[in-house]
Order: structure tokens, then sequence, then C-alpha cells
């Protein structure tokens, strides 16, 4: 090898054989071309997953309304539900369904939300690095264990503190208790990214002008986030209405149309649990109930998802 | 030394050029030729658009997905936003070297062999690696530390690796788009040095920001503004040392004398 | 300290001065404050723990053991040290001769496996039964009164200490009684279920986030729907995923999910297979989402150089988008791995069974999976199926706890590399 002064600077590489080539027509690259195809293809499944869910959905919910005593009136006006006497009237269902998602919305929103605050106001970094995982452990908590959970705690806490004879062994009230601690990490984690999406600037404006911290969070942070925890409230309800086995084990197996969360009553995804758990023949009413209520079920979820995409955009847009 | 194709003059030579962002236009009606085996530099204040040509010359613009090109940019009497031009092909002939260093997070020997291989380099990588090292003169410095991670060299030589990157290839012109503005002094003077060693066999065309790095290590200048609709402009085009103490614009000289930018 | 009283005269002047005690009650109203948000937070901790506590108090305790025969009474040495000659004659002579026959079916009692015969002989004749369990706590609250009770009730019972997660639980195979009945047909069905949704997941979703991130013009209009969609698809119900593959998988896709296509005969759409894909559709979205966030974290200035140098889009994506994202990838679709270990829902619809008592043979045979047999066991009426119920969640637990510990390994060695 030359000395180093004399490298510095060459062209020519010896080490290269093969001729330059100054010639810059396009070069046909086939294997390109196969991968951005196939690439292609990975994305437009999910297209496929969607048109998928609503055609079949769609298909099955046609059959199932193209029963001469089924109209979609009387399915979403019903109050009862009863296929072996083609019964088949949603509200009972829809009915179960608010009441669980209700109840836990009333225990996961203000703890989520005092969560989300507590950990972006107040809580010093070494306690975020506790409480945080704690948190995603109880988002990765399997809802069939928090049916467990519901069945085995909750519904005997309730039995014992109100009395078992005011208060069913399969109840509402068990399953959506649970179900708020199950969306609690959820909601408290959005909200949590909402308010830190707050710009400190404004923090320090309202400690400038003599505010406390309780008075600087819940007067200028909540306020400036709200939209953010809007969003995680609506995927909340969204991801409570859509849960199945806390309700499945825990709420009751068997249409109710009941206020009283004391009572057993089945909701519309523990109803079609249990009845696609069972043998059932394809193409009879009750069969294709399931996809009726699948589809009714679909809509409601992609829409609440929808409705918390755009309010959280509009949010971004604020401070970004 | 191989057969060039020596049939134009200048290496690279831009007609009309312009660029836009979308409806913005970056830069406006651009005419320059470089010079074979000569440092080029563009200098002018931030915003004229001096990177966005820069980027023109090896297609770099196309990963902006709302830049467009029109006018003619002729390198071997081919327009290269001809649409038949394999931009591939293209950047391998012009290499660049980028603002901040960017080696890969790989050891120095692949650093330098990753671009070679993948460009049909047959014969010794060993050899490769050694002689390209030597050119950006780097090989004493690195040559016991070749499986080394590269990031662990520090900013001035992560840049000469850069550099010893894109001459693996077997570039014919080299673009640096403000190669030293995250360097220090002294490692921007290696750099400056090692530019006017390779000045000898590549094209280089720089863009700098630094007047005293334009004036120091290039043979010509090209001086950018921003015209009164915020798009880049050409303002004067000639050797260095005339750039400097003979500018014939207004403009320019308000530039070099610190009265602008 | 004149210029200090000018100076407090001038506020009073500018503000009205605020009752007194103003002050002190916003500060004291603060510090409730803090420590209701504090208590909210630990609320969290609180009803983890509670979560643990339960499943951890009936996953073990003392039983009341009864048998329905005596071991005893069969020979005078334990049943566990017997040979197979003598667990062969024991089987003889207790069974009835058409029991003894089927299981001659595959060849002589004594050639089987010892194991197999052990088993054979408390499960078909000394049939201990659990006739009373307890939690933990009581167990370790009142065991003298538990024992009294116990002496009282059934005197010719045995009370035991027992984990419900124990060995026996792992290798058994589903069983009517709960003493008997264990995970192992419930693990395997887990394990191949989930292999098949790494199979099909994996690639696509990483395809599709480079797709997304790497190819595809953010301004085409079907490159945004699919981005929408993706997003969109994240928060549907996992239920719904489950009767789109009942509809498309189990169903209309038929002759390749039972195996008919491949040779295979006697099964219908419930299988491993289509649990497996109705999974990774599950998972898909979760997986692209994180996909898409790793390689998005891979700067910008790495596919510079190497576009620069005259590589292709591949070649960029190939040798340093890919390594650069992988560990991101990976943690990801680990996370989606265990999202997918724990759902149940979807199983149910698609047809898992819950009485399988033979090992899964492949992506063609009817299955069980964990899940499903908390689920099935938790909605049992008899107290027994509540504990191994409890040490099915335990094993659950487990392993997406370890799983989790291998993406933070994972994680941590991928980034010491560079």
């Amino acid at each position: 090898m030359e000395n180093t002064a004399r490298m510095i600077g060459k062209r020519t590489t010896t080490a290269w054989k093969n001729p330059v080539s100054y010639n810059l027509q396009k070069k046909t690259r086939p294997g390109e071309a196969l991968i951005q195809a196939f690439l292609f293809f990975c994305g437009v499944v999910s297209i496929l997953t969607t048109l998928g869910i609503v055609l079949e959905l769609g298909k099955e919910a046609w059959l199932f309304f193209g029963d001469p005593e089924i109209s979609v009136w009387s399915f979403l006006t019903g109050t009862e539900w009863q296929p072996k006497i083609g019964k088949f009237g949603v509200l009972p269902l829809l009915n179960s369904t608010i009441i669980t998602s209700v109840i836990a919305i009333m225990v996961a929103l203000p703890f989520g939300i005092a969560t989300a605050i507590f950990l972006s106001e107040y809580a010093s970094p070494k306690m975020r690095s506790v409480l945080k995982p704690i948190l995603e452990i109880l988002a990765g908590v399997p809802t069939v264990v928090y049916g467990y959970f519901a069945l085995t705690f909750m519904t005997p806490l309730l039995r014992s503190l109100y009395g078992s004879q005011n208060v069913d062994v399969y109840n509402m009230a068990s399953a959506g208790l649970v179900m708020g601690i199950m969306i609690l990490p959820l909601i408290s984690s959005m909200s949590e990214d909402a308010l830190s999406a707050v710009p400190r600037s404004l923090r320090e404006a309202a400690y400038g002008l003599g505010a406390t911290r309780l008075e600087t969070a819940i007067q200028v942070v909540v306020p400036a986030a709200l939209s953010g925890i809007i969003a995680a409230f609506i995927i909340g309800v969204s991801r409570a209405i859509g849960e199945t086995m806390i309700v499945a084990i825990a709420a009751g197996s068997g249409p109710n149309f009941t206020f009283n969360p004391f009572n057993a009553a089945e909701t519309m995804t523990g109803y079609i649990a249990r009845i696609s758990g069972g043998d059932l023949s394809y193409n009879t009413p009750d069969y294709n109930s399931i996809f009726a209520i699948g589809l009714l079920l679909f809509l409601v979820t992609l829409g609440l998802n929808f409705l918390s995409r755009a309010i959280s955009r509009r949010f971004r847009e604020v401070y970004e | 030394m191989e057969d060039m194709n020596q049939s134009t003059k200048y290496a690279i030579e831009t007609r009309g050029l312009n660029i836009f962002y979308g409806d913005f236009q970056a830069v406006k009606d651009i005419s320059l030729q470089f010079e074979r085996n000569r440092i080029t530099a563009i200098i002018g204040p931030s915003g004229c658009g001096k990177s966005t040509v820069l980027r023109a010359f090896n297609r770099m613009n196309d990963f902006v997905p709302s830049a467009h090109a029109t006018g003619e940019v002729l390198y071997h009497d081919q327009n290269i936003y001809d649409p038949s031009v394999d931009a591939v092909q293209l950047r391998r002939l012009i290499g660049m070297v980028f603002q901040k260093p960017n080696p890969f997070p790989k050891s120095i020997y692949d650093n330098v062999a990753w671009g070679a291989k993948m460009n049909g380099f047959r014969g010794n990588t060993d050899d490769l690696v050694e002689e390209t090292l030597r050119q950006a003169a780097l090989w004493d410095e690195v040559k016991d530390n070749l499986k080394k991670s590269a990031l662990a060299l520090s900013g001035g030589q992560q840049q000469r690796l850069c550099i010893a990157r894109a001459l693996a290839v077997r570039p014919e012109i080299i673009l640096m788009d403000e190669p030293c503005s995250a360097l220090d002094p002294i490692a921007t003077l290696k750099i400056e040095d090692l530019m006017r060693e390779l000045s000898q066999n590549y094209t280089i065309i720089i863009v700098t920001h630094n007047m005293q790095q334009a004036a120091r290590a290039s043979d010509y200048t090209s001086f950018f503004t921003m015209d009164t609709d915020r798009s880049g402009i050409m303002v004067e085009y000639n050797e260095t040392s005339l750039i400097f103490t003979k500018p014939k614009d207004q403009r320019t000289e308000d530039y070099i004398t610190g009265r602008f930018g | 300290m004149k210029a200090t009283d000018n100076f407090s005269f001038s506020l009073d002047q500018g503000i009205q001065s605020p009752e007194k005690g103003f002050h002190n009650r916003r500060h004291q109203r603060a510090r409730l404050a803090q420590a209701a948000f504090r208590l909210t937070t630990l609320l969290a901790v609180i009803f983890l723990a509670t979560l643990l506590i339960t499943v951890l108090n009936k996953s073990m305790g003392y039983v009341v053991l009864e048998n329905k025969v005596d071991p005893f009474s069969l020979s005078d040495r334990p049943i566990s040290d017997l040979n197979n000659t003598e667990l062969a004659q024991i089987l003889r002579e207790n069974l009835r001769k058409n029991r003894v026959r089927t299981l001659e079916r595959a060849g002589f009692l004594e050639d089987q496996p010892r194991s197999t015969l052990v088993q054979l002989v408390n499960t078909e004749i000394i049939q201990p039964e659990v006739v009373e369990s307890y939690n933990l706590f009581p167990s370790l609250i009142n065991r003298s009164k538990i024992m009294a009770d116990a002496a009282v009730s059934y005197p010719t019972a045995r009370v035991e200490f027992r984990f419900w997660l124990n060995g026996a639980f792992l290798t058994n195979s589903m069983a009517s009684q709960p003493e008997l009945a264990g995970v192992r047909s419930a693990l395997l069905g887990s394990l191949q279920l989930i292999l098949i949704t790494i199979l099909t997941a994996f690639p696509i979703g990483v395809g599709a986030a480079i797709y997304l991130e790497e190819y595809a013009s953010h301004k085409s209009r079907i490159n945004r729907l699919i981005q929408t969609n993706i997003d969109n698809l994240a928060g549907v119900p996992s239920i719904v995923y489950g009767i789109l593959g009942l509809a498309l998988f189990v169903r209309a896709l038929h002759p390749l999910t039972s195996g008919a296509l491949f040779g295979v005969e006697g099964q219908n759409g419930r299988t491993i297979l289509s649990a497996g894909l109705t999974m990774a559709l599950l998972i898909l979205p979760l997986l692209i989402i994180n996909a898409q966030e790793a390689i998005r974290s891979v700067p910008i200035s790495l596919r510079q150089a190497s576009f620069g140098l005259g590589a292709t889009r591949w070649q960029t994506v190939w040798h340093h988008v890919l390594p650069g994202a992988m560990p991101g990838i990976l943690t990801g679709t680990i996370l989606a791995i265990s999202r997918a270990i724990g759902e149940t829902a979807p199983l149910i619809v698609v047809g898992a069974s819950t009485f399988i008592t033979s090992d899964p043979a492949g992506p063609f045979s009817s299955f069980t999976a964990l899940p499903i047999q908390i689920y099935n066991w938790t909605t049992r009426p008899q107290p027994a199926f509540q504990h191994i119920a409890a040490a099915a969640i335990l094993v659950l637990l487990i392993s997406l706890l370890s799983l989790n510990a291998v993406a933070i390994l994972l994680r941590n060695r991928f980034t010491k590399r560079v």
C-alpha cells in the first residue's frame, strides 16, 4: 500500500473491478416492484378486514331482517327478547349494556381523570416510574380475569353490603364496577397524554399570577386539555360497550328489561357470547340475530371511535 | 485513471431550474455551470434555497412529497429530471455528505463497505475499505478499530467517515450540505484540507453559511439570496477571489461585508 | 421601615385586600386536593392488589378429600410404588370388563406407561373427591376449626393443604372432576393458536407498517383511507372480530380451515387455524400502529445517507430502517401477543370447545385455550372449580408477565448492541 499522504484524495480505487456507467436510463427492478406490491397488499388487508366485517355482518343481518316476522323497527324498539317465541326486541340487551357501561364510566371517569391529574401535575418522576407500570399491568390483565374478579370478589362484596335478598348472584352492578376498574387505566393514560401536551408556558403563566398548584391544574391545565379528556371518555364508553367477558360472567345470562342494577340482565355482547358458545345451527333466527346485534355493536363503537378521533384531532391543531 | 466520458465541458449544469414545494416556489430560474474537479461553494442567507438546489442535483428532493422541479439539470448530456432517468443510479454517481454526520449504526468497516456492496462491488472489500479510508485521511486514526461502532468516533471523524462512505461507491461529484456546521474549528479545518485534496479528482459542490469557509476552500462561489416573494434566486456566480474582492452586484457586496443576513 | 410601609400601602390601594384567612383557605384546599388525588391514584394500586389477592386466596387452601375406595383396600403398599403388573391387575379386578377392553384397544395394560396406569387407578377406582374446600385466608386463620369440622362431618376423609396450581395441574388434561382437571390441553391449544397468530400477523403487520411509513404517499386517498381504517379497527370490540372469524374462517373458508383441502377429514371449521387467523386480524391494527411508531423513530438522516449512496428503497428499508426499528417492533409485537393470549370472547364465538381431553394435533384440530378454560371453570357452580379457575388464572398471568419480561430484555439487548 502506498503511503497515506499520496493516497488522500485519489479517485481511482484499485479495488473496484467493475466499470462505472454513466448511462442513467431507468433500470427495471422486478424484485423491488414485487416487494412493493406485497407491502401494499399488507396495507390493504386492514381494508379487507373492515369490508369483511361490514359485508358479513350486513349479509347475515339482512337475512335476519329478511324474516317477515322481524322488522328493523320492532328490533330497535321491542322490549322483549325471546327468540324461542319469535320476539326480537333488542331493548333489554341494549338497556343492560347501557346500565353496565354507565356504572363503569362512573367509576373510571372520575378516578381516571384524578389519576391523570396526579400523574401529570403532582407526581415526582420516581413516583411516576412506579405508578405507570402498575397502571399498565392493570390495563394488561385479560378481561376474563376481571370477570372472575367480579364474580368471586365484587358480587360477594355487594351482597354482603346490600343484602343477598337485594342483590342477585349475577348482577349488572358488579359487572359494571369491575368494568370501571378495567377501563380506568385507559382513561387515565389517554387523559395524561392530553394533560402533558398542554404547554409548560401556560402553567408558568398561571403560577406567575400566584395560582396554587390545584388552581393551575383545575382552572388552566384541565380546560386546555379538555378535548383530549373528552376523547378519552368517549373511547372509554366505546370500550365498555364492547366489553364481553366481564358481563358474560358476572352480569347474568338471560335478557331482562330492568333498571335495577342489582338484577341480572344480559348485555348485547353477553348474548352473542352465550348464543355462539352453544351448538347452534346456521341460518336460524337465533344464529342470525347475533350478526344483527354484532352489526349494531360495530356501528355504535365505530361511531364513538370516529367521534373521539375527530375531537382529539381538533385539539391537536391547537398546540402543534 | 479510467476513460471518462468528457463529452460535456461541465460536471453538471442547470438551465432555468425552478423548484416548488407545493404552490410555493423555493428557487427561481437557476442557471449554473459547475466546473470539473473544482470546488464550488453556494452561499447566501438562510432560507434562500441553497440546500434545495444542492439536493436537486441528486434528486434527494424526490423524498419531499410536495416538491417538484421544472427546467433542466444536465449531467453527462442527460437531463436528470427526465422521467426516464433512474434516480437510484444517479445518486451513486453524485454522492452526498449531510449537515450532521450521519454514520450508520454499524462498524466503521461496514459503513464504508455497505454502499459499495450494494452497488455491485466485486473485488476485495478489505482493500476497498483501506484505500477509501486513506483517501478520506481517516485510515491512520481508525485502522486498529475497524470493527468498532462508527458512533464511537468523534464528530469530525464521523463526518470524514461519511465522506469515505460516499467515496467508496466511486462517485464523480460530491455534494456537501453545510458539512462543517456541526463541527468544531479544528475538525472543520481537517475537512477543508480533505476537500482540497479530493478536488484533484472529484467535483465538489458545497453549501455553506460560513463565508470564510467559502473564501478559504472554494474555487468558485455562487451567491444566492431571497427575492421579494421569498423564493431563492441566484445573484452572482464567479471565481471565489473575484466574488469576495470585486462583487458586481450590490446585494453580494452587502452580504459579504456583513450588511445583510 | 418607611419603605415597606409605603409598599404595602400601595398594594392595598391597587387590589382590594381579601378578607382574613382567604389565602390560608386556598392553600388548605390545595393540600386537601393533592391528598385526594394521591389517594385516587393509590386506588389503582389497591385494585390491582385486591385482584391478585383474590386470585391467590382462591388458588390454595385446605381441602377435605374423601376417597370412594380406600387405596389400602387395593394393595398394602401405596399405589405410586406399584409396578405395571400390579397396577394392571388392580385395574382388571376393579373395572368393568367393557372398560378394560376399551383401555386395551391400543395394547395390553401392562405395556402402557406406568404414569397412565397410576392415573387410571386414581381416576377410575379410588376417585378421590373434594367434599369441602377452603380459601387461603380461612385456612390460615381458622385452621383448627376446619380440622374439627372435617372430623365431625367426614370421619373417613383426610384434610390436606392444596396448592391448586401444581405439577399435575399443568400436566393433566381436562377432566370432569375439578381435582383431576388440568390445563395441559388448554396450554398447548393456546400455544399453537398463538403460533399461527404470530406467523400471520407479524409479516403482514410489519409489511403494512413499512408500506405506510416508507412507501405510501400521504397525499394519496387510498393510503389515507388505510391509515384511518387501521386506527378505527383498533377500537372495534374483540367480539366483533369473533363474529367475523365465525362467518369468514369457520364458514366461508371452511375447506381451508377444516383441512379438507389438505385431506384432513371429519373436522368442521372450528379449528385452531380459524381461531389463530381470527386472533391475527384482531391484533393486526395494534401491531401495525406499534410498528409504525418504531419505524418513525428511525432518524431520517439514516435514510438520506442510504439513498445518497444510491441504495434503492427496499435496500434502505431492509438494511437500515428495519434493523433500527426492530427493538420497537418486537416490543410492540409482544404486547400485541399478550393481548391475544388473554382474549376470550372471539374464541368463544369462533367455537373453542370447553371440554377437550386430548392434546391438540396441529392446526386442523378442535381446541381449547387457557382463557376459555378459565371462563368455563369460572361459570361452573361447584366451588372447587373456582379454585382451579384461580390456578389457571395464575398460569395465565405468569405467562403474560414472563412474556413482558422477555420484551424488556429484548429491548435492552438490542439497544446495547448499536
